[in-house]
């Protein structure tokens, strides 16, 4: 594969960017979650 | 209407678990499969272009995370024009577009960066102050401020209503990036796919990676948006809850005083 660099360059930025975007939700949710009673979570 | 116990309220070992579903899950789930194949498809299996060789497989990434972004921008401007229009609104339809502005503007910095480098391949430039890609990095611009205007003070309310008429009036700039390369002249290249004649010309593994692409990418956004508008929900309870009790701290100081 030719420009290998850049190619793999933008793959690993996008998945990257929302690994690190998912990784952030997950524990802001566990976090905020423990603060919150569970009547005040509608999905629950 | 928090009592001190429920300001230290611990949840139940299910609940800090965080803000996941059976959904939300199978969501996430159909995600990683799409995605997974996208990457191994787009770096392995699709072929070189006759033009571009192996540089279009930045494509894969490239236009899937642009559509996304706009479709995250669109779901911000419906959900705040609905809070304008609505007699009396629910706070869902803020948190919505303020987590559907989060993600797009992610999505929207994945598309300025591939691009960018897509940009170095073909054009031999990283950047230049074309009409799309300028009109893109303006579009970006205006929903970084759009997030920045929700951070300031005041209530959910308040919020809402300020950050519903910016999202109303940011949402007209999609079609100007969207139409820029055929109202003025550019060098990035004109639509392939949304053709106004329909007619596309692209192998078939190339246009079906592409559309999993799409999949992929709006998996992950219903994924991120369901999850950051419950955490955005938990946030205001907490800081209500805060509120309240530094209030009723402040009344007890004061009675002290008056005694």
């Amino acid at each position: 594969m030719s420009d290998a660099g850049f190619i793999v360059l933008s793959y690993v930025f996008t998945i990257g960017s929302i690994l690190l975007l998912v990784v952030v939700t997950i524990r802001q949710g566990r976090l905020l979650s423990r603060q919150v009673a569970d009547q005040d979570k509608p999905w629950i | 209407m928090y009592g001190e116990n429920d300001m230290n309220h611990d949840s139940t070992p299910d609940a800090v678990g965080g803000v996941a579903t059976s959904t939300s899950r199978t969501i996430g789930v159909l995600a990683i499969v799409t995605m997974t194949w996208v990457v191994v498809s787009g770096l392995f299996f699709t072929p070189a272009d006759a033009n571009q060789g192996d540089a279009v497989r930045i494509m894969y990434v490239h236009v899937p995370t642009a559509w996304i972004a706009y479709l995250a921008f669109i779901v911000t401007g419906v959900a705040s024009l609905t809070w304008l229009l609505k007699k009396t609104p629910s706070l869902v339809l803020d948190r919505v577009a303020g987590a559907s502005a989060e993600v797009g503007v992610l999505f929207m910095a994945m598309t300025l960066v591939s691009g960018s480098l897509w940009g170095r391949l073909t054009w031999g430039t990283y950047w230049v102050w074309d009409p799309r890609l300028t009109t893109t990095a303006f579009l970006f611009v205006t929903y970084v401020g759009y997030l920045a205007v929700r951070g300031l003070g005041g209530s959910p309310q308040q919020r809402a209503q300020r950050s519903a008429i910016i999202a109303s009036l940011a949402v007209l700039e999609i079609p100007l990036v969207h139409f820029s390369v055929v109202m003025w002249r550019s060098l990035h290249q004109s639509a392939s796919i949304l053709r106004p004649d329909g007619d596309v010309k692209m192998d078939g593994l190339m246009l079906f990676t592409l559309f999993s692409g799409v999949f992929a990418f709006t998996f992950t956004f219903i994924w991120l948006v369901m999850h950051r508008q419950r955490l955005l929900m938990m946030r205001d309870i907490v800081i209500e809850k805060g509120l309240e009790v530094a209030i009723r701290e402040r009344q007890i100081e004061r009675s002290g005083f008056d005694k």
